[in-house]
């Protein structure tokens, strides 16, 4: 992209762009550490993950602040305007997964408290689970190189997280009919799967953002992206 | 050119369309084919880096180019509804500018009580009735949010009100004579921001019973104050759109660089 006559505007640009990149990391380091921490117990690493969401919490304030400057200083329109706006936007997302994450966690500490998983069924969590990591990834890629295809493709695979999130619930059900004391724990692990279906969510929202930042098209809520997309 | 969404465009009649526009300052031509729509009662803004050629186009709807030789239009600026080409040697200049007012960048008041500055150009027509005339210049003046600053002192010079008072008196100068279409060429350039708020409200008010056409350099008032924009670059009509989606989506690169200032 050709650079802004001001180089101060690029550079603001630039370290709010890269430091959007810094939070998408830092949450999907907490989502997995806090998938760790269900299936290990460990309880460090539990307490460390629901202190770690500070941090996500401090990042958007930060870039909220950030953006607020640009708009002060130097209005932005077109493409950087959509820019801003996307990123504001984005980072509510992020800060939304964070506590998705510290969700997970506390989930996770209050399973292991009550005894541990036993024989609770969580090969589909966790298949759900890097699903929704992996999409967030290549969100975060398409963010970086606002790049719509992948973008597009994250849109599409969030309907796979969604049908897992049922399927996972089905098998729930089931494993608490067969044995009511397992029902604390199978609760707590729809908490956990319904957390991971969110965290799908929001990638699929930044990913419709990335569609507004380069297209300039608002996807949200039509049912479709615009571009190459086929419905499934 | 791109198209302007044809939604709303469809439901608005122009007040005047360029065709073809060329201008020549001499042997240099400053104004390359220009076409456009200025749709009635709307607010187009014209905006482009210095030098584009967006004064120069302003200036040939009420032929100010005439004042000076070697100056030379060819195309057509079609004035609705009686369909005059503004720009034909058989259309008289004086007869154009009563149609269409200009406000200047600087305040320009006549040295003259800010009365006289508004019932100049009503003398100029022919109009004797000092009733008329009164009449006139209390509704230019109220239509340019000025009277009530002004009532109690009609006869004072024009000089000894502020920057942004002289401004609005200059817009009820052009207003007294019923112009048509309203050209203004970066009118709040010379003034602060509470006056350039005052001139801004001012516009949108004035454009339910006048066409507006606005230079400016400040992307913002465009934004804030048009319902068009025509970005221009080197003589030429780079983009024309509705002013809403051009500075969120512009069609061209070449509008979405100079709206972001990436332009150069």
């Amino acid at each position: 992209m050709t650079e802004h006559a001001s180089k101060q505007y690029d550079v603001d640009l630039d370290s709010i762009r890269s430091r959007v990149l810094q939070m998408g990391g830092l949450v999907e380091s907490q989502i997995r550490r806090a998938l760790e921490a269900l299936a290990s117990g460990e309880r460090a690493l539990i307490d460390d993950v629901i202190a770690g969401d500070q941090r996500v919490n401090a990042m958007e304030v930060a870039l909220d602040g950030d953006c607020s400057q640009v708009i002060v200083k130097r209005q932005p329109a077109a493409n950087d305007l959509r820019m801003i706006f996307a990123i504001t936007k984005t980072v509510t997302d992020l800060e939304r997964m964070g506590d998705e994450a510290q969700k997970i966690a506390r989930m996770a500490k209050s399973i292991h408290e009550r005894g541990g998983l036993h024989a609770a069924p969580l090969v589909e969590v966790r298949h759900a689970s890097e699903h929704a990591l992996s999409v967030l990834r290549r969100t975060l890629d398409a963010f970086a190189r606002l790049d719509t295809v992948t973008a597009e493709e994250v849109i599409r695979d969030d309907a796979r997280i969604d049908a897992e999130f049922r399927a996972i619930l089905r098998q729930l059900i089931t494993y608490m009919m067969e044995d009511p004391r397992t029902i604390s724990t199978a609760l707590d692990i729809v908490w956990i799967a319904k957390a991971i279906e969110r965290i799908g969510d929001h990638a699929k929202n930044m990913a419709e953002y990335v569609i507004y930042i380069v297209k300039g098209t608002d996807v949200r809520h039509t049912g479709k992206p615009v571009g190459n997309f086929n419905e499934t | 050119m791109s198209a302007p969404d044809m939604q709303m465009t469809t439901t608005l009649a122009p007040k005047a369309d360029v065709k073809g526009l060329d201008f020549y300052y001499g042997d240099y031509r400053a104004l390359n084919s220009i076409s456009m729509p200025v749709y009635e009662r709307q607010v187009t803004a014209l905006i482009g880096p210095s030098g584009c050629g967006k004064s120069t186009f302003l200036r040939c709807f009420n032929r100010l180019h005439d004042l000076y030789p070697g100056n030379r239009y060819a195309g057509e600026i079609v004035l609705h509804p009686d369909n005059t080409n503004l720009l034909s040697a058989e259309v008289d200049p004086i007869e154009v500018r009563m149609r269409i007012g200009m406000v200047f960048q600087k305040p320009n008041p006549f040295p003259k009580s800010i009365f006289e500055n508004v019932a100049y150009g009503l003398r100029v027509r022919g109009e004797t009735s000092r009733r008329r005339i009164e009449e006139k210049v209390e509704q230019a003046l109220a239509d340019a949010a000025l009277i009530g600053e002004v009532r109690n002192r009609m006869h004072e010079p024009a000089y000894n009100l502020s920057g942004g008072q002289q401004q609005r008196l200059c817009i009820a100068r052009a207003l007294a004579t019923d112009p048509e279409l309203l050209l203004f060429d970066e009118p709040t350039s010379a003034l602060d921001p509470i006056a350039t708020a005052s001139i801004e409200e001012l516009i949108h008010d004035l454009k339910e019973r006048v066409t507006i056409l606005i230079v400016t350099h400040n992307m913002q008032q465009a934004a804030r104050v048009s319902d068009f924009t025509a970005y221009m670059y080197l003589g030429e009509m780079i983009e024309f759109g509705v002013t809403d989606e051009l500075f969120i989506k512009p069609a061209k690169k070449q509008t979405e660089d100079y709206i972001t200032g990436r332009f150069g």
